[in-house]
């Protein structure tokens, strides 16, 4: 589930073992799956041809540097890549004086632009400014009540009309604002297809009414294919001055994000994390690339790994034990879960209360991958039964992963020693990840096991993850 | 029963608009006497792939038309619509489409699906066309969670002239399912149709919450829910499967209202929900009036994605 592009690189990759460079001809596999990869997150057609185009050439030149895994060297191409075409970041709001400052928000139906102006309504005051929203929406049944109900929860005042006439509402709002000292404007719109014509030029009309300083584009993250045609008509109207992506909260890839950038070439400004009015948040293209890429982000990998990892395989992994049926690729899956998280450490530091916590555990080290090229290098049967594993086998092997047969002894007796622990371990409670994150598990019996192998070596200090719940409570 | 069949004249005039911009693109596809080629396949696929069909459905899509040219069943470019029409045709084979509705009693429709996708407004959709012909609605407001999300389906219950049975916003959504049961038997509903909030299938919490609804409606009506409804947005792309099948796991969906269907978006999505989880399309909306509703009418929904 985790990772799954780099384990397909690294499977494409592994006859280069470490050595060498990315050539023509092993790239063009690699970039099958790359190109996968983005249309399966929704990255537009043409936007994933030309990114591909382009990634190509910058890989030809790079260096595998001592990795033993080009796999991973070009992941790290491709989602650098990907977050230079999704950056620079921009989440300042640009505010004018004398103000005030006018801010537009449009969109297509139900993207979030009524829940997105309270948010912003919020995030505003927050930086001291007197906001006022605006209800321009005179299309949609109870448009005005939602924002009213809005406002009253973010505590700014709600401008609205008796009118079907949304230019004349933005006036007045603008009168109503210069004269009650609201620094801020925020018009929440009607939602309206691209290709609508009287709905475009309706809001054009609004727009020049009121000259915004800021238009931004409400989209919804998990659109497909389509979410370039929108953009483009959107922005070819209003001239937009960024983007703001919607309903990141889910686990929808989010290849829009891409798309949007690509065809107009504004920023993505801020990110929408929920429905609550303080689930604002700055965009950050790496994290967005990892999404894409299926390597998820943050927020996706530690629920993803409370809720998936812990039930799910958790639950198959001790079946395979029950069963005795545990062999090489279980092992390696869990390893990797734990590894996992190493390539998360940074984000993992930002989050409250575990900074320093993350800091010492060597989630990523060299020892982690070397067992995995073992691994990648057995047969399948072998990974099933590691008895089979002889001193011929095992020349194979360590000649395979670039390590020495002593190398593959090791991994074959720590493999053997975590399963033993593991089948006296109850209840569950061995999953690697669900442990870490509750601080219940037993990393330490685990790299005890782990450090019975030669090279793998004991880590230096072994910190426990504070337990901590992610965003489970919202009703 | 077809309440909504015979709107598929309105359907046609509507995707017609959309529909010659694609005709366009594939136009120059297929032009005539084209050789199938390499190339050729190559932008079909990128036209399925543009449709939200999903890379592993194009793929299936494709080999399927790779057998067939080699099989020589189809021979020139001019072959390959016909062929894919009538291929994507046979996932909706003569799988009702129509509601289901109860043998007696009122007939119950839960109405779910992520945020923003159009359920309330599906749901007024459903209420008019039915209310028109002379069935009794009834509406239950049990997105009590949404800022103004009661005073939105009251404002159209209003307009549709039909019963609303609603608590105030913040209360027990399945509170609100429980008296609108009992208000549909005792007031001898014809249909019972519920709005629920919308959430993303992620929320494990909150997809609880959902199957307790499907529970309590279960319980106080036998055989009820008799239709579950899915609205999905039409611009969605690859997440709608995940979400198909998280909303079946929770609630048993039994059909697909495909909304927003008159926007440049195609919906293809819908033909990997059909592949992979079995779900049938039923309903489709194309614009934000209560008459902007047909019948899912497979005929009319491939050749807008092929033309
Ligand atoms: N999960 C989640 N839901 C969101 C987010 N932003 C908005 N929503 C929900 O999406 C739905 C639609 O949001 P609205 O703000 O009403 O969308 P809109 O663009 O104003 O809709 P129209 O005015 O009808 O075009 C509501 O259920 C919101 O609560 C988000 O970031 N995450
Ligand atoms: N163009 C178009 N717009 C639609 C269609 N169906 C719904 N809408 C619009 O989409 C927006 C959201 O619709 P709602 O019915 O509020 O969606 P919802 O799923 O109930 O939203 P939440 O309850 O907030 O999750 C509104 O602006 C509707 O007018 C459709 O078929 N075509
Ligand atoms: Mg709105
Ligand atoms: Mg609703």
């Amino acid at each position: 589930m985790f990772d799954a592009l780099t384990d397909k690189f690294n499977s494409l990759f592994r006859s280069l073992s470490g050595r060498g460079r990315i050539t023509e001809a092993n790239i063009s596999d690699a970039m099958r799956e790359v190109r996968k990869a983005l249309l399966d997150a929704d990255v537009s057609y043409q936007v994933a041809e030309t990114f591909c185009k382009d990634v190509t050439k910058a890989a030809m030149g790079a260096e595998v540097i001592n990795s033993l895994h080009p796999g991973q060297m070009m992941v790290k191409v491709v989602s650098d890549e990907l977050t230079k075409l999704m950056g620079p970041v921009d989440s300042t709001i640009y505010y004018v004086s004398p103000g005030p400052t006018v801010i537009l928000l449009a969109g297509l139906q139900g993207g979030g632009k009524t829940t997105t102006a309270g948010k912003l309504a919020k995030y505003i005051q927050a930086q001291g400014k007197r906001p006022l929203l605006v209800a321009d929406d005179l299309q949609r049944p109870a448009a005005v009540q939602q924002l009213q109900v809005l406002g009253e929860q973010v505590g700014v005042d709600v401008y609205t009309e008796e009118t079907k006439d949304p230019v004349r509402v933005a006036k007045g709002a603008l009168k109503h604002a210069k004269k009650n000292g609201h620094d801020v404007v925020i018009l929440d719109t009607a939602g309206r297809l691209h290709i609508d014509e009287e709905m475009m030029a309706e809001i054009e009309r609004v727009a020049k009414a009121v000259t915004p300083h800021q238009i931004y584009l409400v989209c919804d993250a998990m659109m497909g294919q389509d979410a370039v045609n929108s953009a483009k008509a959107f922005n070819e109207r209003l001239e937009l001055d960024g983007i703001i992506l919607t309903k990141l909260d889910g686990d929808a890839r989010g290849g829009a994000a891409l798309s949007v950038k690509a065809v107009t070439g504004k920023p993505i400004k801020f990110v929408g994390m929920g429905e609550k009015l303080d689930k604002l948040e700055a965009f950050h293209p790496d994290r967005m690339a990892s999404r894409i890429l299926g390597m998820g982000d943050v927020v996706t990998l530690v629920e993803k790994a409370q809720e998936h990892f812990e039930a799910e395989e958790a639950e198959k992994l001790q079946k395979k034990m029950a069963q005795g049926t545990f062999g090489f690729d279980d092992f390696l899956k869990q390893m990797s879960a734990v590894k996992k998280m190493g390539g998360v450490k940074d984000m993992l530091k930002m989050l409250p209360g575990m900074g320093a916590q993350v800091e010492d555990v060597d989630f990523d080290g060299k020892e982690m991958r070397q067992m995995e090229a073992m691994v990648y290098s057995m047969s399948l049967k072998e990974r099933k039964d590691p008895d089979l594993i002889d001193a011929s086998r095992r020349r194979r092997i360590a000649a395979g992963a670039g390590v020495q047969p002593n190398d593959v002894s090791g991994l074959v007796k720590t493999f053997k020693r975590s399963r033993d622990m593991m089948k006296s371990l109850s209840g569950g409670r061995f999953g690697g990840i669900r442990g870490l994150l509750s601080g219940g598990f037993n990393i330490d019996a685990m790299s005890q096991a782990m450090t019975s192998g030669k090279k793998i070596k004991q880590r230096s200090k072994r910190k426990k993850v504070a337990r901590r719940k992610v965003g489970r409570k919202r009703r | 029963m077809g309440f909504f069949s015979k709107t598929t004249q309105y359907l046609k005039d509507r995707l017609d608009k959309t529909r010659t911009k694609i005709a366009d693109s594939l136009g120059t596809v297929l032009s005539l006497g084209r050789k199938i080629d390499g190339t050729l396949l190559d932008e079909l696929e990128e036209t399925l792939i543009r449709d939200d069909i999903g890379v592993e459905t194009t793929d299936k899509l494709m080999t399927d038309l790779r057998r067939a040219y080699k099989k020589k069943e189809i021979v020139v470019s001019e072959d390959v619509i016909p062929f894919l029409r009538e291929h994507i045709k046979a996932y909706w084979p003569q799988q009702d489409r129509s509601l289901r509705t109860a043998a007696s009693g009122p007939t119950v429709i839960l109405v779910a699906g992520v945020n923003g996708t159009g359920k309330t407004t599906s749901i007024a959709k459903l209420a008019y066309t039915l209310s028109q012909n002379q069935r009794k609605v009834i509406v239950a407001a049990c997105d009590t969670f949404r800022a103004a999300a009661v005073d939105q389906l009251t404002i159209w219950a209003e307009r549709l002239g039909v019963d609303i049975v609603k608590h105030a916003s913040g209360s027990d959504p399945a509170a609100v399912a429980y008296d609108a049961c009992e208000a549909a038997l005792s007031r001898r509903a014809d249909y019972l149709i519920l709005d629920t909030a919308g959430r993303l299938h992620t929320q494990t919490d909150l997809m609880r919450e959902l199957s307790k609804i499907h529970n309590v409606i279960q319980k106080k009506i036998p055989g009820a829910p008799h239709e579950v409804l899915l609205v999905l947005d039409a611009t969605t792309g690859q997440n709608a499967i995940i979400q198909a099948k998280l909303f079946m796991e929770a609630i048993n969906v039994s059909g697909i209202f495909l909304a927003k269907l008159d926007g440049t978006a195609r919906g293809g999505i819908v033909i990997a929900i059909k592949d992979q989880l079995d779900i049938p399309v039923k309903f489709v909306g194309l614009g934000e009036k209560p008459e902007d509703i047909a019948e899912f009418d497979p005929e009319i929904f491939v050749d807008a994605l092929l033309s």
